[in-house]
């Protein structure tokens, strides 16, 4: 009766001062919350990492920064505008220790990255498809589980690859790809990429291109010379591939010199690895990273930050607590006559003391209800902004 | 354990026993201070009884009403309430025995602002042996007597003194007991509710055989009441 009588008195008071009690548990709470939330958004972040650059055992790229290299290899950033001649993947198939896999991360559509690669990196990836049918011609598309929900996209559909500059006429024109399929859901930055034939993303890159043919429609020539034939400006480009144009479209230049961004290495054992590793170490025009090792290192950079946060916002914490504390014990100085008119109706110290507690604990617990509700919305978050930035 | 050790005389010579409900002796009592001595050689009060306390203020007639409800424990003295000795116990047994058999009307109400009308009526109940469904009916019942019905949801803080004081009657008797002390528990009602209060007061008093001591300055209603007390002769 004792107890139940002093949690109904703490109750009642704190139920009649929600607003005041309330703030304080928000408060409260989101100040608890902060330290775990930036483990948690740590630890989340560690994992989607470590997860895919353990699944990849090497990746080659352009020399330069290893960090970027994982991240537009294994997370398709877009900033990457370093590259390495395609010729590089059969350079190293050619040594027999690794099959190799190019991508091409330079474009988007929708805000999605437009990954270029060939079918390898699909079952390489575990990649299946949820529905349609797999790359069968230039200008075909395959998409991410998320960029089909979120775009509202699916097969048979199509849409157009990104301008780089929209003010810039010489620049990249948008290519309108048709969507031949989707693929399952894996929880990778996979969800959130457009794939394309390798050959697409080069002719999204003005590498590739198709137009009206100069010899059957003399009209559009506006020069012939000893082997070259100039067109006039009345010749269409397209901007698109269809069954009656594909034969159009043919590439410029010397083809083992098209770039790539990156390039999976798939060793056959680890012995090939080391060899691999070994071989391109100090390389001047090739850069072979482990991505695991990679992301070590930046994971253990990111926890000396966040070891230096949790310990600030725990300082945080603490001084709150203290500010809670005093204004728990204010309050109760300020209710001195409340508790001599409890005291002379019939309530004991013992009673009283214990109510004083209760109203602690009720307003505790819904700050921890509050922690608790911050640190999920912190998960749901981290996970939404993860998935974005490195997935796209 | 009622003590029957007092004849009374009524009118017409007859002898009859009354027996007596609580017994002060001896009683003396200050503040650690030094200030507001209070002393009563013999005050006996009956069952079903009524007693007006009078005397000039700072009297120590709000202390006296303190000492008897074991707000207050005496420096020495003898008190006993339906034969049990109250110096004697615990401070915790005497705060069971003012839930349980005592109703107290403060000067200052002593209502809870954060509770309502109605919560803070029970709270005597809730905190001792628990409120039931016939207590809640006769508080009702006693704030529509004393015109405070229509106050039950409230916050007791939204309402005038008249309306406190009214509720804190009401309080003081919901949970039927034998001793009621009221401390001057109509000085912020106007005449007709006065009126109104103390007959509920008396009413409640004679019909259950409890006894009332109440702290007054208004004449008006002495001769309501089966005596009146100075507490300058108590002395």
């Amino acid at each position: 009766m004792k107890t139940k009588g002093a949690l109904q008195l703490a109750w009642r008071y704190v139920a009649r001062h929600r607003v005041q009690s309330l703030l304080l548990a928000l408060a409260l709470g989101l100040v608890l919350a902060l330290p775990l939330a930036v483990r948690v958004v740590v630890q989340a972040a560690e994992q989607q990492l470590r997860a895919r650059a353990v699944a990849t055992p090497l990746v080659a790229g352009p020399p330069g920064s290893s960090t970027d290299l994982l991240l537009a290899a294994l997370h398709f950033r877009r900033d990457s505008k370093t590259t390495l001649p395609v010729s590089t993947c059969d350079d190293i198939r050619d040594t027999g220790l690794a099959e190799a896999i190019p991508l091409h991360v330079r474009y988007h559509a929708q805000g999605a990255p437009i990954v270029g690669t060939e079918l390898d990196y699909f079952d390489f990836r575990g990649l299946k498809l949820a529905e349609g049918q797999m790359l069968t011609r230039l200008g075909d598309c395959i998409l991410g589980s998320k960029v089909a929900a979120t775009r509202g996209l699916q097969t048979g559909g199509s849409l157009f690859s990104s301008p780089e500059q929209v003010f810039d006429l010489a620049g990249v024109y948008p290519l309108k790809m048709r969507v031949r399929g989707v693929f399952a859901a894996t929880g990778t930055p996979d969800d959130e990429a457009v794939f394309v034939d390798i050959k697409t993303a080069w002719l999204i890159q003005g590498i590739a291109h198709g137009h009206d043919d100069l010899v059957t429609v003399p009209a559009n020539v506006l020069k012939q010379e000893e082997g070259n034939v100039v067109g006039n400006a009345a010749v269409r480009m397209f901007a698109e591939v269809t069954d009656a144009n594909v034969a159009s479209f043919h590439f410029h230049g010397e083809p083992g010199d098209y770039p790539v961004h990156g390039i999976v290495v798939l060793p056959h054992d680890a012995k090939s690895e080391a060899i691999l590793s070994g071989r391109y170490q100090g390389s001047k025009e090739l850069l072979i990273i482990r991505p695991s090792e990679v992301l070590e290192a930046l994971l253990a950079t990111l926890f000396q930050v966040e070891t230096l946060v949790v310990a600030a916002l725990a300082a945080v914490a603490g001084a709150a607590l203290l500010v809670a504390a005093l204004v728990f014990f204010l309050s109760f100085r300020l209710r001195q006559r409340e508790f001599a008119t409890l005291a002379e109706i019939g309530v004991g110290q013992g009673m009283l003391r214990l109510a004083k507690v209760a109203e602690v604990a009720l307003v505790g617990a819904a700050a921890v209800v509050v922690a608790l509700a911050v640190r999920t919305f912190a998960v749901a978050m981290t996970e939404a902004i993860l998935a974005k930035s490195l997935g796209s | 354990m009622m003590s029957a050790d007092k004849l009374l005389a009524c009118g017409r010579g007859i002898f009859i026993t009354r027996w007596m409900l609580l017994e002060v002796q001896d009683l003396t009592f200050c503040y650690p201070s030094g200030e507001g001595k209070v002393g009563v050689r013999s005050l006996h009060v009956a069952a079903g009884e009524s007693l007006a306390l009078i005397g000039p203020s700072g009297a120590g007639k709000t202390t006296l009403l303190k000492l008897i409800a074991g707000i207050l424990e005496p420096k020495s003295g003898t008190m006993t309430l339906e034969g049990v000795a109250l110096r004697g116990l615990s401070p915790s047994a005497r705060r069971e025995l003012r839930l349980r058999r005592m109703g107290v009307v403060f000067q200052d109400f002593a209502l809870l602002d954060y509770l309502t009308v109605g919560e803070n009526l029970l709270l005597p109940l809730s905190l001792g042996e628990g409120a039931k469904a016939s207590h809640a009916t006769k508080a009702r019942t006693l704030v529509h007597r004393l015109e405070v019905g229509g106050y039950w949801g409230k916050r007791s803080v939204e309402l005038s003194q008249g309306e406190r004081q009214r509720v804190a009657i009401a309080r003081a008797l919901v949970h039927d007991p034998i001793l009621i002390l009221a401390d001057e528990p109509t000085a912020s009602l106007d005449s007709r509710r006065k009126d109104m209060a103390a007959r509920l007061m008396l009413e409640e008093c004679k019909a259950r055989g409890a006894a009332l001591i109440m702290v007054t300055h208004d004449p008006e209603l002495l001769p309501r009441f089966d005596r009146v007390v100075n507490l300058e002769d108590l002395v």
